[in-house]
Formats: structure tokens, C-alpha cells, sequence
């Protein structure tokens, strides 16, 4: 992946709870077999709906989602990432993710930004209010800030995914450092257990 | 060695590295692959000229998107057609077994696994697919992942992953004659709520999960993810050594027995804490139907459905606001009076033969309520071939429900198993989100028992609401 260090960008209001990744790429999208493209198939349900704020030529070229609590939730499609940055998001913000969502983001380079529900409140009627709210976001500081109605807020990442964003490492090239522990791990296992073939 | 939880317990039997400040390097015994989450997956080791480390310990099929009409037409849609063919293409280039469309063995890679005996005692199971937490039926720590970490783990058969929390969700006494392990697992979600496991493995225990049946206890494990929690467990015991006995890739004669000795040490150790503990009486548990459009929104079949203005949560109460108008409901009207266009039996959740035949039992001898259509869909092949042995499916067609070839199916409608707009479902599967299953559909999550009983009437019922 990309490393990612600083964001700074406009936000994107998603005032939901519980957006569930079946609302960020419908099924319908998952029998491509690419890894590009799915910008388009993003919420695209919703954007049926002319008031839906994708729609909101006032968002057009923001970069940060701020969405309600529980974001990601649901199937574990990574699709659902590919499609939020194809689109054009390098970051979202929320009080809370979905377990395997947040993991998605993190192997991709999506910046999952978790805050305090107020701090989270109060951006996304920020964002609402006005479109052109500048928002910056540092992965190595750990912070949010929107000085225009200053708000500045922590935001923590476990030590080592900070360091993979910034420095854009790759999972399995760190993973097979460990190849003689893999190995040796593996001559250990139990006879009993089972293979495919 | 201070008492340890399940969980701790398998995390500690594969941990390969471990170092300060960096995730575990977590073993990984079986990988489940499908057609769906691992196109990508595959073409990330073609670009890095990487192979799969393990495919021994690799097994694929295809379920998500596969037509469940007769084997011998064609698959129309070009795109699922295509998906296949990358799937067994990808799996001959690197060595891996596969169980594609028509297949003896194929399924929905939940049901496969069990049935074959790849799944045991204190294995970490990873796919890609949410539903993974399914295995942990058996007392294994098994997830899913997403398509970079299934990249992942065909190049090196491990993951970095963060020790998770634990919680311990005990249900005590007996469930009521009528009431499902299904009903339970709603139950469980309506009460901790959609992100409650968010961070944590389950454990479920208790005398209520230990009566139950290995079939009835993946359906528990099987939607612990719709309560945010990642993985799901119930420590192995001699229902679990009993089911395994026998299966074909379970370990024979003497392997089985040491095998045995290890799994029963798999229980939560006196003492051993956990970082939360929701504990429900069996006992008051009864049939529910979810009204809104997450797992959590659900009620008893015999409850009203819910005003948004009974939630104190501001989010609550504007999510079951949006729920009752995406549902076309009204706030108060019983859940009873709520009549359906199209009954799924299956998925997952509830397409194991036990399923087939709890739903058989309340079709024999009725007919499904005029207009309505109802799709029996089996897990796989092996509960397809066991349902009609035991002649279930020409009880289902009887009564005027269609028998179909395994899949996924209407669960996730990838397939041509689909609602249409406004149309209303009764389904055995896991997700009620929006547009689930179909763009548009309105789904209710229920039971196999609830599932036929409303294919009968015609709305909302239980078997003994029939006449």
C-alpha cells in the first residue's frame, strides 16, 4: 500500500448508525473479479435517491467520510474498502467500526479514524453546516482537527499499523521475516490434524 | 500457567511470533476459500510471484453466486459464469482442492467444512467471509478475514492479529419445547446489540448451549458476527466427539483418541476471567422474527412491532425510525398480522439437514399459502443427497415449495434468488440489512420452525399456530 501521512480535506456527512458494508458495495458488485472500478458501485443504492449526499454537488471532491457509530458493519467484503477509495475517500471518521472492516482498512490504506461519539457528533453536523470545512488528519500524531470550529481531537491507532501506514509496508513481506519461526512452527504441529487433500 | 479462557487457549496453541509492540503471527490450520473474495486475493500472488504456502491446509468451492435451478442449464449471468471459472482456474494453478458448481462435495463453504471433518476442536479457521465464525461451534477460533488478509494467508498460512477480548455469554436452564437455537442466537443480538461483540471472541456456554446439537450450535456461532463479535465459540464436548467420529477427514483409530485426549483440555479453566459476561434464562426465550433492518431489531413472534419513540438512544430511535419506513411497517401492529410474499429456507445459518427436517415436519401434510413462493435451497450436496434419502424433499414439493440445488442463494441474492422491490420475505438466513436480498426486499430473520409455519398461514406463526 500507499504510505499515508497527513490528510487534509473536506468531509462528507453520512449521519447513519450501523452502515452496514451491503450499503457501501451492494452484492451485485461482488462478482467482479478486479480490484478497481467499485468507485461507482459505492452506496449505490442510496444514490438512487437524488437527496442522497453523494449527490450533493456541495461534496464533490471531499476525501474524509463522517459517518454515525458502528460504520463497516456486516460481511467481511473488503470490496466495501476498495469501493470507499476508489471513490475517492482516504479516510473515514466514526465512533465506532465494525471489527473486520476496520482490518480491511488498514491492509488497504483507508485511514480509519475512531473518536469520541461527541467529537464524532459534532464533525458530522459540522460537515453538514458546511460543506467546505477543512479537516486535517496526521497519522503520526494521532489527531483530528478542524480548526474552523476548533475542534481537536486524539484518535488511536495500535503502534504498528501507525507504522505500516506511514511507511506503507507491506503485511506478508513483514510476515515472512518470520519464516523460520513459520517453519518451525509448522514441524510441531499435531499428526492428527486434518489436510484437504 | 494462570486459568485461561477457550480462546486464550487456542490463540496461545498457534501463536508462531511474538514480539513487543506487534501483533501475534497467529498459525492458521484451514483456509476456506470461494468464488467471491478471492479473484483479487489470487491475482496479488501472480503480481508478487508468490505461491500458496499451504495448499494442503486450502480448500475451495463455489457457493456465493451459484444458480440454484438444475445443474444442467447454463449459467446466464456472464460476470457469476466467469467468477467460477477464475475460482477452478486459480485453484488448478496453485494446487488447491476445489468443489465447484455440480461437485458431490460442493456447498456453502459453512456447511462443507463441518460435514467433511476438516473442521475440529481447537483449529484456527479463517475465510473470507464473515460467517467464518461458524466453525467455532467445535471450539475453534475461526473468523473471517478480508480479501487482503486471504492474500495473506495463501502466502505464508498465518496472519498478524491483536489478542482480542473475551466475553462469556452463558445461558442457563432449558429452552422451551418450540423454541430454537436460532430464536436463541436473536435473542442473544437483540439483547448485546450489533456492535456489543465488537472487539471480543464469545464463548457460548451454559446448560442451554450444552443440550444442544453440533448442527444447532453452529447457528449460534454461525450469527455471532451480526452481533459485531468476530468469532464465536463453545468449548468441544462429547456431542462434538460424537459428531466428528467417523467424519472423513476426522483422525481414525488411535489419532482420533489422542486427538480426543487434547480436545477435552479445550474448556475454560476455573477461575479464568473474562472481560464481560452477559448471562439470559433459557427458559424466557421465544420465537423471534426481526422487525427492522439489522440483526438487533427483533421481538417475539407475539409482540407488537416496536415505536421508534420507545428507544432513549437518539441513534436507536433514528434507525428503527428508517427501519419501519424501508420495512413498510406501522409502529403497534402485531408481528402475527404481518403477511409475506416469499419464504427462504436456508443458508448458512439454517440449511443443515436438521433444518430440513425440523421445516419438513411442519410442511407434511399442508400447502403453502396461496401465491406465496417458498425456496428450500440445502446447504450442499451431501445435505441435498441425506434430505432426499429421507424423503424431505418430496415433502417440500408436496407442498408446493421448490427444491433447489446448494448455495447461498437468497441469503445474499448474488445469485438470480432474489426480492423484488416492496416484496416481503421470511427467511432462515443471517442479514436483514437494506436491500439484502435484492434491491429493495424486506427481509424477517426467523427460525426453520417459524419459516414453514408462515409458508402455511401466510403471515407471521409458529407451528402451533397452525391448525
Amino acid at each position: 500500500m500507499k504510505p499515508v501521512t497527513v490528510i487534509t480535506g473536506r468531509g462528507v456527512p453520512l449521519q447513519r448508525s450501523d452502515v452496514d458494508t451491503d450499503q457501501i458495495i451492494p452484492s451485485d458488485w461482488l462478482k467482479r473479479v478486479e480490484r478497481t472500478g467499485f468507485g461507482a458501485g459505492l452506496f449505490s443504492e442510496w444514490r438512487d435517491d437524488r437527496n442522497f449526499v453523494l449527490n450533493d454537488e456541495r461534496y464533490q471532491g471531499a476525501s474524509i467520510l463522517v459517518a454515525g457509530p458502528n460504520f463497516g458493519t456486516g460481511s467481511s467484503r473488503e470490496h466495501a474498502v476498495w469501493a470507499l477509495m476508489d471513490y475517492g475517500f482516504e479516510a473515514v471518521i466514526s465512533s465506532r467500526f465494525a471489527d473486520i472492516f476496520f482490518s480491511n482498512c488498514t491492509k488497504q490504506g483507508l485511514l480509519p479514524v475512531t473518536v469520541d461519539e461527541a467529537v464524532a457528533s459534532q464533525l458530522l453536523a459540522a460537515v453538514a453546516e458546511d460543506p467546505n470545512l477543512e479537516i486535517t488528519i496526521d497519522v503520526a500524531r494521532g489527531t483530528v482537527e478542524a480548526p474552523a470550529i476548533g475542534v481537536s481531537a486524539t484518535f488511536v491507532l495500535q503502534p504498528f499499523t501507525t507504522e505500516r501506514f506511514l511507511n506503507g509496508w507491506d503485511d506478508i513481506g513483514l510476515t515472512l521475516r518470520n519464516e523460520t519461526d513459520l517453519t518451525a512452527f509448522e514441524a510441531k504441529r499435531p499428526g492428527y490434524l486434518p489436510t484437504t487433500a | 500457567m494462570s486459568p485461561r479462557t477457550l480462546a486464550e487457549k487456542v490463540w496461545d496453541l498457534h501463536v508462531v511470533h511474538q514480539a513487543e509492540g506487534e501483533p501475534d503471527l497467529l498459525y492458521i490450520d484451514l483456509h476456506l476459500v470461494h468464488e467471491v473474495t478471492s479473484p483479487q486475493a489470487f491475482d496479488g500472488l501472480r503480481l508478487a510471484g508468490r505461491t500458496v504456502r499451504r495448499p494442503d491446509l486450502t480448500i475451495a468451492t463455489a457457493d456465493h453466486n451459484v444458480p440454484t435451478t438444475a445443474l444442467d442449464l447454463p449459467i446466464e449471468d456472464p460476470i457469476s459464469k466467469k467468477q467460477l471459472e477464475v475460482l477452478t482456474a486459480n485453484c488448478a494453478e496453485f494446487g488447491i482442492t476445489c468443489y465447484n458448481r455440480g461437485d458431490a462435495n460442493q456447498g456453502i463453504v459453512h456447511v462443507i467444512g463441518p460435514e467433511l471433518g476438516l473442521t475440529q476442536p481447537g483449529m484456527t479457521i479463517v475465510c473470507g467471509d464473515s460467517h467464518t465464525s461458524t466453525h467455532g461451534a467445535f471450539g475453534a477460533l475461526a473468523f473471517g478475514i478480508g480479501t487482503s488478509e486471504v492474500e495473506h494467508v495463501l502466502a505464508t498460512q498465518s496472519l498478524p492479529l491483536t489478542r482480542p477480548k473475551t466475553m462469556a455469554i452463558t445461558v442457563n436452564g432449558t429452552l422451551q419445547p418450540g423454541v430454537t437455537s436460532k430464536d436463541l442466537v436473536l435473542a442473544i443480538i437483540g439483547e448485546i446489540g450489533t456492535g456489543g461483540g465488537m472487539g471480543y471472541v464469545l464463548e457460548y456456554r451454559g446448560e442451554a448451549i450444552e443440550a444442544l446439537s453440533m448442527e444447532a450450535r453452529m447457528t449460534i456461532c454461525n450469527m455471532s458476527i451480526e452481533a459485531g463479535a468476530r468469532a464465536g465459540m463453545i468449548a468441544p464436548d462429547q456431542i462434538t466427539f460424537d459428531y466428528l467420529e467417523g467424519k472423513e477427514h476426522a483422525p481414525k483409530g488411535a489419532a482420533f483418541e489422542e486427538a480426543k485426549l487434547a480436545w477435552a483440555a479445550l474448556r475454560t479453566d476455573e477461575g479464568a476471567t473474562f472481560d464481560r459476561e452477559v448471562i439470559l434464562d433459557a427458559a424466557t426465550i421465544t420465537p423471534h422474527v426481526s422487525w427492522g433492518t439489522n440483526p438487533a431489531q427483533v421481538a417475539p413472534i407475539t409482540a407488537n412491532v416496536p415505536n421508534p419513540e420507545d428507544f432513549s438512544d437518539p441513534a436507536e430511535r433514528e434507525a428503527a425510525a428508517r427501519a419501519l419506513t424501508y420495512m413498510g411497517l406501522t409502529a403497534g401492529m402485531p408481528i402475527k398480522d404481518i403477511t409475506v410474499q416469499t419464504v427462504f429456507i436456508g443458508s448458512c445459518t439454517n440449511s443443515r439437514i436438521e433444518d430440513l427436517r425440523l421445516a419438513a415436519s411442519v410442511f407434511d401434510g399442508r400447502k403453502v399459502a396461496e401465491g406465496l413462493r417458498v425456496l428450500v435451497v440445502p446447504g450442499s450436496h451431501r445435505v441435498k443427497a441425506q434430505a432426499q434419502a429421507e424423503g424431505l424433499d418430496k415433502i417440500f414439493t408436496a407442498a408446493g415449495a421448490e427444491w433447489r440445488e446448494p448455495g447461498c442463494s437468497m441469503c445474499l441474492a448474488m445469485n438470480p434468488d432474489k426480492l423484488s422491490v416492496g416484496e416481503r420475505s421470511a427467511s432462515t438466513s443471517n442479514r436483514n440489512f437494506e436491500g439484502r436480498q435484492g434491491r429493495g426486499g424486506r427481509t424477517h430473520l426467523v427460525s426453520p420452525a417459524v419459516a414453514a409455519a408462515t409458508a402455511i398461514a401466510g403471515h407471521f406463526a409458529t407451528p402451533g399456530d397452525l391448525a
